[in-house]
């Protein structure tokens, strides 16, 4: 190939030989026979490059963009003769510091390039580090090919996708994981096949870019143990992967690993949705680190009272600018990145409600930077959830600016399906809305702009929700004041763990109640990591701070509790086997297929008759197999009966539609093995006018037509 | 980085020693690829090589789409257990046909072995 003739130095200093750089892409980039870095600044008189050799915490070289190298708000430069495995680099930024005006440069301290896709200083998880070094999070130059062997984005329909909420350190870091690199990318890979066995076919992966674990660390005055920024969401640098998650985060192939674990993903039908954190950064309010936007740009990045002081809408200290035109397109660029470059299939937006605020924090109708993402041309394909609400009181679930595209985190459904279950009165009507996919609050929308949730990382565990009444998060060392205290939760009798059998049976009864609800709603299920086994974070609430056996997936506890993972495993597979529970419209509550029965129909102890009065804790629905995707693709009916009184009750069954017979599919109230029968194996019953629904259970019966025959 | 080769039945066999990374990875492609030729056969033994950066990696999987493009064949020969693991976490392993032993190298290599897969 013909050489280019901008590939000459055209500058020395200090023996290194230069020449003005390129503006774009922003960050480093390895060019022809050197790097080109590019930063901006709007508030900047001028700028430095700091070269250090890997590691060293000393710099080597200081360059600084010298007149000529600057366009527009722009610094850019390629430096020749580098060796890029080698390097880290940082910038000094001059301009003024004036706090109450938003400014606070500081040349003094090194600061990280925002667009750094390898950041080192962490690349161990909790290994010790010097607090006192110049540079603490240190970008790196990198080559960031791959080879992707054909994968592309799996583009798996949202109403068919099963979302499994998870933690990378904590799915493997236990010793009972058995795999090679137990708490890394490279762990939860070896853990596919698992994965794979439960039926999910999506994992939410909770923050995975890089961020720092020492963050706030402490001393636990409850257990003595070191606390450290366990869940991550708290975002160093956005461009780059949490390098301690990576077995190789030592060797800087952090990159190669986690595009490793996706493309493995994707080989097993797995897709990656990454939980991403744009509200705020990890440099706190006043009082916290200088890392990287601070000084570089502070009045840009942050959203600022017109003192200068930091707007604290997410409750961690600082708001990310995100409707400014330059941050705006710094989350672009990053979310771009994210799906072109690691073929990430969709994004969960943490305190998504921030994005939605303009600069001075007002609540936008039309927010740009949400209109951007909704309409780009890159993210076209990927699954974009909010969730939809912030720390400075803006709650949007149902109204979030979702322009189409944006599906929500449906808390409404994780609290209406909770107080049910724990028998809590009026209810129904609540609860018929949730289960239709939530028509009452996407009616311009489809059912899956509903992403159904029992549980998630925040709050509590399947398990503790049925074994506590309230928080006990005296661990976290906040004298229990951190952590929701609206539950919804029932110990059904006692606090905690017990030796009561009758209790034990009742608490996993309420699991398999509330797995089979979430799976037989209309919307997209989420679930979260290790409820399949009944994992117990012991009434902790909040554990973001536990990197331990607390949080950690115990695979000993899996083995114990294979009971449990066969439920789940079954309910999943009936919802793969069933599109007419996974609807792309809503319900239109009328027969528009011409089969003699509507798509849903209400029912009750009496057949077409469903007792909605405020004391009822008893709902039955029945939806018509021949509506399956609008009649295209007819399914079997389905019946579903929910008692959540505590006593068993006599369901009148209402005749099987077109010329089938009801079949037993999944019944709480039935002991292990007896609870789900596999898909195409269900019993036919022998009884088809009535069904005994035991105390505090759910039974779902399916209706084929063969068994006639 | 040092490399050595011979030709044995046939086969070529390259012996690298010192550590693969950007400050030797270019000069390993340039002359590995001397050595790539229509339906080559090449037996890689890298005893002598303790650490293969994320530019070594790369050097290795070039050479296999070379060797491949040509219709060649390729087997690594003593790779070190930690190299090893981490061209597995990072994906790079699955191309490559690994030999613990030199006789076991010539033996996939004239079997066949070390082809695309």
């Amino acid at each position: 190939m013909v050489r280019r003739i901008d590939t000459y130095p055209t500058h020395e200093y200090e023996g290194y030989k230069l020449r003005p750089g390129r503006t774009q892409p922003f960050g480093a980039s390895v060019v022809p026979g050197g790097i080109n870095f590019s930063v901006f600044s709007s508030h900047a008189t001028a700028c430095t490059l700091v070269l250090f050799e890997r590691d060293n915490p000393e710099p080597f070289v200081e360059i600084p963009f010298m007149d000529g190298f600057r366009i527009g708000n722009v610094y850019a430069m390629t430096i020749f003769d580098l060796d890029y495995e080698n390097i880290d680099y940082g910038f000094r930024f001059d301009g003024p510091w004036d706090p109450s005006q938003g400014h606070v440069f500081d040349p003094s301290t090194v600061v990280m390039d925002p667009y750094a896709r390898s950041i080192g200083g962490r690349d161990v998880w909790a290994q010790r580090v010097d607090p006192h070094a110049i540079y603490q999070h240190r970008a790196r130059p990198v080559i960031d090919d791959f080879d992707w062997e054909g994968d592309t984005q799996l583009e798996i329909p949202l109403e068919d996708l099963i979302i499994y909420e998870m933690h990378v350190r904590g799915f493997t870091a236990s010793p009972t994981s058995g795999v090679a690199a137990p708490g890394t990318f490279d762990g939860l890979r070896e853990k596919i096949p698992y994965l794979k066995a439960l039926g999910v076919n999506c994992v939410e992966l909770m923050p995975v870019f890089e961020f720092d674990e020492w963050e706030h660390s402490r001393i636990s005055p409850e257990t003595g143990e070191i606390l450290l920024n366990y869940w991550g969401y708290s975002t160093v640098g956005f461009f780059a992967p949490k390098a301690g998650y990576a077995a190789t985060g030592r060797y800087d192939m952090q990159m190669d690993e986690l595009k490793n674990l996706i493309k493995e993903l994707h080989r097993s039908g797995i897709e990656v949705i990454l939980d991403v954190v744009f509200n705020h950064t990890a440099e706190g309010n006043e009082l916290g680190p200088v890392i990287s936007f601070k000084g570089i740009d502070n009045k840009t990045y942050y959203m600022l009272t017109p003192d200068g002081y930091y707007y604290n809408f997410s409750g961690t200290g600082n708001t990310l600018n995100c409707n400014h035109p330059v941050v705006r397109n710094v989350v672009l660029d990053c979310l771009r990145y994210w799906a072109a470059d690691y073929h990430v299939d969709g994004f969960r937006f943490d305190l998504a409600s921030i994005l939605g605020r303009d600069q001075n924090g007002a609540p936008l109708s039309n927010p740009p930077l949400l209109e951007a993402l909704a309409h780009d041309p890159i993210l076209a394909g990927c699954k974009l959830i909010a969730e939809a609400w912030d720390a400075g009181g803006l709650y949007q679930v149902g109204s979030f600016p979702d322009y189409g595209r944006f599906a929500e985190w449906n808390g409404r459904f994780r609290d209406t399906v909770r107080r049910f279950i724990k028998g809590d009165e009026g209810m129904l009507g609540d609860l018929a809305q949730r289960v239709q996919g939530s028509p009452d609050m996407y009616s311009r929308r489809r059912p899956t702009a509903s992403v159904n949730f029992v549980t998630c990382h925040d709050g509590f565990t399947l398990m503790d929700m049925v074994s506590y009444n309230s928080k006990h998060n005296l661990a976290n060392g906040e004298d229990n004041r951190d952590g929701q205290n609206d539950n919804y939760s029932w110990n059904c009798g006692h606090e905690g763990p017990t030796d009561n059998q009758d209790i034990h049976d009742l608490r996993r009864r309420q699991i398999k109640n509330a797995v089979t609800i979430l799976m037989i709603s209309q919307g997209v299920p989420m679930l979260l990591m290790g409820d399949e086994y009944g994992r117990t974070k012991h009434g902790n609430n909040n554990t973001y701070c536990h990197d331990s056996p607390l949080t950690w997936f115990d695979w000993g506890a899996l083995e114990e509790n294979d009971d449990l993972f066969g439920f789940f495993q079954g309910v999943i597979a009936f919802r793969k086997a069933h599109q007419v529970l996974r609807r792309r419209e809503h319900f239109k509550h009328r027969d528009v297929v011409g089969s003699g029965w509507p798509d849903i129909t209400w029912h009750g102890t009496q057949a077409w008759y469903a007792d909605w009065s405020h004391y009822s804790r008893v709902l039955a629905f029945m939806l018509d197999g021949a509506h399956a995707r609008g009649g295209l693709d007819p399914d079997d009916s389905i019946y579903v009966a929910m008692n959540a009184y505590w006593e068993p009750l006599t369901f009148e069954l209402p005749l099987c539609p077109g010329d089938g017979l009801w079949h037993a599919a999944i019944d709480t109230y039935q002991p292990p093995g007896w609870d789900v029968a596999p898909v195409g194996e269900e019993p036919p019953l022998e009884d088809q006018s009535s069904y005994q629904v035991g105390p505090r259970s759910v039974v779902v019966l399916v209706g084929r037509e063969e068994i006639r025959r | 980085m040092e490399i050595q080769e011979e030709t044995i039945n046939g086969i070529t066999v390259l012996t690298l020693d010192g550590e693969v990374d950007s400050s030797t990875a270019l000069s390993l492609q340039e002359a590995v690829e001397a050595y790539i030729n229509p339906h080559c056969r090449i037996l890689m033994n890298l005893a002598g090589v303790g650490y293969m950066s994320s530019a070594g990696l790369r050097v290795m999987l070039v050479t296999y789409r070379d060797v491949i493009a040509q219709e060649g064949r390729i087997v690594l020969l003593h790779l070190s257990e930690e190299i090893r693991y981490v061209m597995e976490a990072t994906g790079f392993l699955s191309h490559f046909t690994l030999a613990d032993s030199f006789d076991e190298g010539i033996a996939l290599l004239e079997n066949g072995h070390g082809s695309a897969h």
